[in-house]
């Protein structure tokens, strides 16, 4: 018996937070199938620990109010954690992006 | 020949700053985390080159940072902040029960002889402790839990935790406050908490002998007085002679009492220093002078002290962690602005001059003197 090969997700992550996990752009990071919001922000979590808590809050485990997740054109931000992430992000064609929310005026 | 350390911390990173003993010449270092608030940085006294530093965004949460090599490295260490069990509310702004909430770490207190050891005081009002330098955090919950916290509520910062006193000649003896709830001592290490505010008075509150309710900005004591401690209150400066048991006003004839840091010299115990600032609606100096006011009689008899300092068109304000004195002889004082400028003076207070002038708004200073 073979188990599923883990997914390949491309992830983009604002300045601060790429600039506290050592990253200069785009990550690539192996995720457990299925892919969804929750595996990817885990797999984030496990790569960079200095991360954690800073994309979901450590308490409720929730995504932090002014943290949004796009992917594909959409706004992926009020899907469920644990619904699957489109096939495009699931097979690398396409990035999860994490975006803090605008500031600035 | 001694040096001195400040370390600020800024709306938009941290900077260190440094200079020999003379204190005249500066060389600034940073910014430390660029584009995140930094509420406090502090060094251990038991090893300078020990450092912790709260950084925090609205956006990406609380991180706590450690440098062990006197703040040219850091190391990310813990940032989770566990409220025991169910965390329950306390009083919103309108007076509805609120659910506890953490937000940001506002003071770090590390421990007068262990470098591994720190306090943290946060928002929503909490005293959380490491001993593992700052790896992981448990709270002294009987502080949040001791009977009045369901009645605390938050000042228009937020309900902070923001000052941690260590009484050095007690090591079960700590002394915190918070805004808007009070002072509160703990005579057994952080396990359990005594509200200390019999004597303030706040217009605010309509039962003038509230155990709670009162907004403290911030509390000083000298070393070799720990049953001296002195407040600046949201309006008054107030002294207690009593560990806290009971406080007296000593505002005296300072030109405004409202303000935020007050400070004790560091070879004269009843030598102390605050920035008066016009109003709870005017957080700027009276007159738009900027003045730092010394009493050398425990207060109520307050000198301004003006040299260097700018005397017209001054409208930033000092806030409550933006003030720090070294050890040195004559002791320096130092304060940070809203406007990003730091302030030093190498003479008590006589005279002042600019050794930043262009930083971040300013959130605090703390100054370390150094072999």
């Amino acid at each position: 018996m073979t188990s599923t090969p883990a997914a390949v997700v491309r992830i983009v992550l604002p300045a601060h937070l790429k600039t506290l996990a050592g990253l200069s752009g785009e990550t690539q990071l192996e995720v457990a199938r299925p892919v969804t919001q929750r595996a990817v922000i885990d797999a984030i979590e496990d790569t960079y620990p200095v991360l954690r808590g800073t994309i979901r809050d450590l308490a409720t485990m929730e995504r932090r109010k002014f943290v949004r997740f796009f992917a594909c054109g959409e706004d992926l931000s009020h899907e469920p954690p644990d619904a699957p992430l489109p096939e495009a992000v699931a097979a690398g064609h396409e990035p999860f992006v994490v975006i803090g929310a605008m500031a600035g005026g | 020949m001694s040096s001195v350390r400040l370390l600020v911390g800024t709306k938009k990173g941290a900077f260190v700053l440094t200079s020999d003993g003379a204190r005249r010449d500066w060389s600034i270092e940073g910014p430390y985390f660029p584009g995140w608030e930094m509420y406090h940085l502090k060094g251990s006294p038991a090893d300078p080159d020990r450092i912790y530093a709260s950084q925090s965004t609205g956006w990406f949460g609380q991180l706590v940072q450690r440098s062990d090599d006197g703040g040219t490295s850091w190391e990310p260490v813990g940032n989770e902040f566990p409220y025991e069990g169910v965390p329950g509310t306390h009083q919103w702004y309108d007076g509805t029960p609120h659910p506890w909430e953490f937000a940001r770490v506002w003071h770090l207190e590390p421990s007068l002889d262990d470098p591994d050891t720190v306090y943290a005081g946060v928002e929503d009002a909490a005293m959380f402790k490491s001993t593992d330098g700052g790896r992981t955090w448990g709270e002294l919950a009987g502080l949040r839990g001791h009977g009045s916290g369901p009645n605390w509520q938050p000042g228009a910062g937020g309900m902070c935790l923001h000052t941690i006193l260590l009484d050095p000649s007690d090591p079960s003896r700590i002394f915190a406050a918070i805004s808007a709830a009070g002072a509160f001592r703990s005579s057994d290490g952080g396990e359990s908490w005594t509200p200390i505010n019999k004597g303030l008075r706040s217009e605010q509150l309509p039962d003038e002998d509230a155990e709670v309710g009162h907004c403290v900005h911030r509390i000083a004591m000298h070393p070799s007085a720990p049953h001296v401690l002195f407040m600046q209150k949201h309006w008054d400066v107030m002294r207690s002679d009593d560990g806290g048991d009971s406080w007296y006003e000593v505002s005296g004839d300072l030109p405004s009492d409202f303000g935020f840091p007050i400070d004790v010299h560091a070879h004269e115990p009843e030598t102390i220093y605050v920035v008066p600032i016009t109003s709870d609606s005017h957080h700027f100096p009276p007159e738009g002078r900027l003045r730092v006011y010394r009493s050398r009689t425990g207060g109520n008899e307050w000198e301004p002290l003006t040299k260097g300092l700018p005397q017209q068109h001054c409208y930033v304000n000092v806030l409550r962690d933006a003030m720090s004195i070294d050890r040195l002889e004559p002791c320096g004082v130092y304060f940070g602005t809203t406007g990003g400028q730091v302030y030093a003076s190498a003479n008590e207070g006589d005279t002042w001059e600019s050794v930043a002038r262009d930083l971040p708004a300013v959130y605090s200073v703390e100054v370390q003197t150094l072999p």
